[in-house]
């Protein structure tokens, strides 16, 4: 795999701006200058990544806006970073919900604003990172980077069970990350070949069984972020207990982790594990797509409901990937986005609907539609865009996923049906008391101009992609080729070496 | 057969016949609370607005012509497209018709019942019609979809109206058995077509079909079977419990909705799905037509059957819905030129006799709140119009001369004929049969009956104009599409070639 090396450094700014930001804020007085400045960094970053999507040319599998230095000699650690059409939306993804979250935690936060604005910026730095990374190290140190802001976020200034919640996400991610630093030794060490650097890993003729061993301490790792079933029991609670904008990084950007580790790293590197393990995670997609349908059906929390339903949905997103044909994961890739932002506008609203009432049960936020309904129009149109109503973003995802599933095998598609169907009655329900049932809320006021900001770029995305989503998916049409030819091709290449 | 394929005009005005609906909704939803005469002016002016932009497109349809207008290009072979053929037509200047009517019906019925959330109620009844509109104007099977998907969402509201428990219970059983079906059966049905086909757009006549000659026969059969029970909003048997259950609608609602605009929505789709997606070609090699109408046939006996056993006048009325849509696939699915004919012309004709009964069942209990039929006695001395335009529409329903109804009989029964599949003349017989029984006697009550004892006659008188007029006008055109059913058939005509 190509590098294609760029002398302005663009994924490198992207990384440190938000960690200078963090910095800065350290001699930033004031909780409103505060909130401002990472305002204005998450803000200055996301135009800053705009950079990114024009500059890419989407006509080239390489990865682009390359830089690649030595950074330990010794043990061959390098500072590599790259993007294809594959990370590209996901880099893009996250540099633009970090100023949603920012605004959506304005008034939220009250306690240690400063700190928690620190989290934020460096939570950016590492997924933005997470995302470029093309050396293990690199990928292993901000993958691990990641895990100590966000167990903040939800111990901090999370809810009532915080402290089970974010020991329980802690546990849990740090055992699948122990797996990924063995897999990366391992392949590491692995016929003395020394590097650390990913594009030099992948098609290499590793022995089945050597294949089959990564794949599976891959798929721990990532199947725990993702999170698949019977993975996801942290999920919830982590939701549950997260603030707005925690659980909105949450679902937006960390569960894309997983799934991006899947098409990085065990699609290329161990392709010939990944065919004869696909099918399995088929099922094992299948299962949680149900699973979080029906769970999400017996929810009285909103956030809970939207927690489970991310099961689901990130489901479908791992059912693409498996099929291996270029609808599944095309359709996979542009899902990942679209749960981000339509999951991540539903956590949004859900937390300013908390600011209000401090309450999560749906039955308490009955009738808004009379006093509230600015609210109700956006939670009506993000709901029907999680349920994949056509001309919304998710239904394309969920098209072309089914699709690339029907092509490969039928009964699995058909399997994946009553999720459709779940996904249609737990968001329905959800809306009929919001909409309807009880006597309304006159006590709350609607949403202000800030908050309608936040959400009215969100809600662009809905049907930009919706309707016409032909420029997000052009990004990524080579680099899925590519990715394909590398999983076939290895085959053949296995296939000469095993007899 | 050799049909000359239409010359294709790209034109906006499909798209703003399909905003004028959706302006409507706004202009309502703006008014609101504050001035309900411009609420309920907007209205109006959309209707009127909708049906004369739909009318003035008649001509050109007729001559062959086809319009067509591509909003979004979504993924290649998906796209957001309008055409309006002579098959739309049909449906649309129904749905735009009627609508006026509805409009100044329901005024009269929500001010005379001082119902709560009109704002509301026009609202989505406006964006109701804008789906329908969209389901009449789509170019291709996601468009359809979507609008088809649309109705759903948008009459929810209409069918939860009063907002008790069986109101609630009524749209719950609504939408569940609406979004189930078209989620479990029309999606993936959609997606195979797409996987199969690379493309979802319609032909341009119901010959030859989208799918090609070297598609599985299995596939093919499932996917019909999936297209006839995925569109429910067609009332076919067993799916079609929501449509009873959505009667706690207000009537306006039942009249226009469920008797015109969302169960029309479903044979309108399905007829579409069955000659444009599989086409007259294929379904006659796998033999397709004549089962499917055999199983319809179930449909219009039992709901029959069913309708003999209802005392409130509205469920009557839903039960004979579920039976009449059936007629609709039945003809469709005889193949044969007079068949198809006859099904489709029955979508016009069955709506404007319909929405008649309906729209007494409203008057009558707008002035006298009476909902039972055994409670009716004697009313049509009071109430002459509403019983009498009652009488003209269900025998419209029995399918007596002149009335619209005698039609749609007169081309089944020749297209049973033709097809050889003469067991369906009996169904027709025993539909015939049972109509008379289920509606006849409510008429004879009402102008023949005693008044219960003790009732007293003071106060009850015919409802208000804005109602009964709409009614009447109703039931006029189905004499006159009745005697005269050229209007209509002349697009049936350019349907079939």
């Amino acid at each position: 795999m190509e590098l294609i090396l760029s002398s302005s450094h663009l994924l490198s700014w992207l990384i440190f701006i938000p960690l200078i930001g963090a910095a800065l804020m350290f001699i930033t007085p004031g909780e409103e200058n505060q909130r401002r400045l990472a305002f204005v960094v998450t803000t200055f970053n996301a135009l800053l990544s705009l950079k990114l999507w024009n500059g890419f040319d989407a006509s080239t599998a390489a990865l682009q806006f390359g830089e690649r230095f030595s950074w330990i000699p010794s043990l061959n650690i390098e500072y590599a970073l790259g993007v294809d059409g594959i990370s590209l939306l996901l880099v893009m993804l996250t540099t633009f919900i970090m100023p949603l979250c920012v605004l959506g935690s304005w008034t939220y936060i009250t306690k240690r604003v400063k700190e928690f604005m620190i989290c934020l910026l460096v939570m950016e730095t590492a997924m933005v990172g997470v995302f470029c990374a093309l050396d293990f190290v690199l990928f292993y140190v901000l993958w691990e980077m990641m895990l100590i802001p966000m167990y903040l976020l939800i111990g901090v200034w999370g809810g009532p069970r915080k402290k089970y919640a974010s020991i329980k996400f802690f546990l849990y991610t740090l055992a699948g990350s122990v797996m990924l630093l063995v897999a990366i030794i391992a392949l590491y060490l692995w016929n003395g070949q020394h590097t650390w650097y990913i594009p030099d890993l992948m098609s290499q003729p590793y022995s089945m069984t050597f294949q089959v061993w990564v794949f599976m301490a891959f798929f721990l790792a990532f199947a725990i972020k993702v999170p698949m079933f019977p993975f996801h029991t942290w999920l919830p609670a982590a939701h549950v207990e997260a603030p707005g904008a925690g659980s909105v990084i949450l679902a937006s950007v960390l569960l894309k982790m997983g799934t991006y580790g899947f098409l990085r790293f065990c699609l290329p590197i161990t392709p010939d594990a990944t065919l004869a393990i696909g099918p399995y995670m088929l099922w094992l997609s299948i299962a949680g797509i149900l699973y979080g349908g029906f769970t999400a059906l017996a929810q009285s929390d909103m956030k809970k409901l939207i927690a489970y339903s991310s099961v689901g949905h990130m489901g479908f997103v791992t059912l693409g990937i498996f099929v291996l044909n270029q609808s599944g994961i095309e359709g996979a890739i542009i899902q990942m986005v679209n749960h981000g932002i339509t999951t991540g506008a539903l956590f949004l609203m859900i937390g300013m609907i908390y600011e209000r009432t401090h309450s999560r049960e749906i039955k308490d936020h009955s009738g808004l539609a009379y006093n509230l309904p600015i609210f109700v129009t956006f939670i009506t149109i993000f709901s029907l865009s999680s349920l994949a109503f056509p001309a919304t973003n998710s239904f394309i995802g969920e098209f072309l996923i089914l699709a690339g599933g029907f092509s490969h095998n039928k009964i699995i598609a058909g399997a994946a049906i009553p999720g459709a169907i779940l996904a249609a009655a737990y968001m329905l329900r959800l809306l009929q008391y919001v909409l309807f049932k009880g006597e309304g809320r006159p006590d709350i006021s609607d949403l202000n101009f800030r908050e309608t900001m936040t959400l009215v770029p969100l809600l662009i995305f809905v049907f930009w992609i919706g309707l016409s989503p032909e420029p997000f998916m052009n990004v990524m049409h080579t680099s899925v080729e590519f990715l394909l030819a590398q999983v076939n091709s290895s085959q053949a290449v296995a296939a000469l070496a095993l007899p | 057969m050799e049909i000359t394929a239409p010359t294709i005009i790209n034109s906006s005005i499909l798209l703003w016949a399909l905003l004028i609906p959706l302006v409507g909704a706004l202009g309502v939803f703006s008014f609101g609370k504050d001035s309900p005469n411009f609420r309920e002016g907007s209205s109006i002016i959309a209707a009127v607005g909708l049906f004369l932009t739909i009318f003035s497109m008649k001509e050109t349809v007729l001559a062959g012509n086809m319009y067509q207008w591509q909003m979004f290009d979504i993924l290649p072979g998906l796209s957001l497209t309008l055409r309006a053929d002579a098959f739309s037509m049909i449906f649309a200047l129904i749905a735009s018709g009627l609508w006026i009517a509805a409009a100044f019906y329901s005024m009269g019925y929500m001010r005379g019942l001082h119902e709560h959330a009109q704002t509301r109620f026009n609202t989505c009844f406006a964006l109701a019609i804008f789906g329908a509109i969209g389901v009449a104007f789509s170019d291709n099977l996601f468009t359809m979809y979507l609008f088809y998907e649309f109705v759903s969402i948008s009459t929810y509201p209409l069918v939860a109206h009063h907002q008790d428990e069986e109101a609630y219970e009524g749209a719950k059983k609504y939408i569940v058995y609406l979004t189930t079906t078209a989620k479990g059966l029309l999606l993936p049905a959609m997606i195979l077509i797409y996987v199969i086909t690379g493309t979802l757009d319609f032909p341009t006549n119901i010959y030859e079909g989208m799918l090609g000659a070297d598609v599985e026969s299995w596939l093919v059969i499932m996917l019909f079977i999936f297209c006839l029970f995925g569109f429910a909003k067609n009332g076919v048997m067993p799916f079609h419990h929501w449509l009873p259950g959505a009667m706690v609608a207000p009537t306006p609602v039942s009249a226009l909705l469920h008797a015109v605009a969302v169960v029309k929505v479903g044979v309108f789709c399905t007829s579409r799905a069955f000659l444009y997606i599989f086409g007259v070609d294929l379904m006659t090699k796998l033999n397709l037509g004549i089962p499917t109408a055999y199983f319809v046939g179930f449909t219009i006996v039992m709901a029959s059957v069913i309708a003999l056993t209802k005392d409130n006048l509205k469920a009557r009325l839903a039960y004979s819905t579920v039976s009449q849509l059936s007629y609709i696939i039945l003809g469709v699915c005889l193949l044969t030129p007079n068949g198809m004919a006859g099904g489709l012309i029955h979508i016009a004709n069955h709506a404007f006799s319909k929405i008649t009964l309906f729209f007494c069942a409203g008057a009558i209990y707008v002035a006298t709140h009476k909902k039972y039929i055994s409670e009716m006695s004697g009313l049509g001395r009071t109430m002459p119009w509403t019983f009498g335009a009652f009488a003209v529409a269900s025998l419209s329903m029995i399918g007596a001369p002149p009335v619209a109804g005698f039609v749609t009989k007169w081309k089944l029964l020749v297209g049973t004929i033709e097809s050889g599949a003469l067991g369906i003349i009996f169904i027709l017989l025993a539909s015939t049969l049972l109509n008379v029984g289920y509606f006849a006697p409510v008429t004879y009550k009402a102008f023949f009956g005693k008044r219960p004892e003790g009732e007293v006659d003071a106060g009850v008188k015919e409802a208000p104009l804005s109602m009964v007029i709409p009614l009447c006008v109703a039931c006029a055109i189905s004499v006159y599409i009745g005697i005269q059913p050229d209007f209509f058939m002349d697009f049936v005509k350019a349907v079939i070639g």
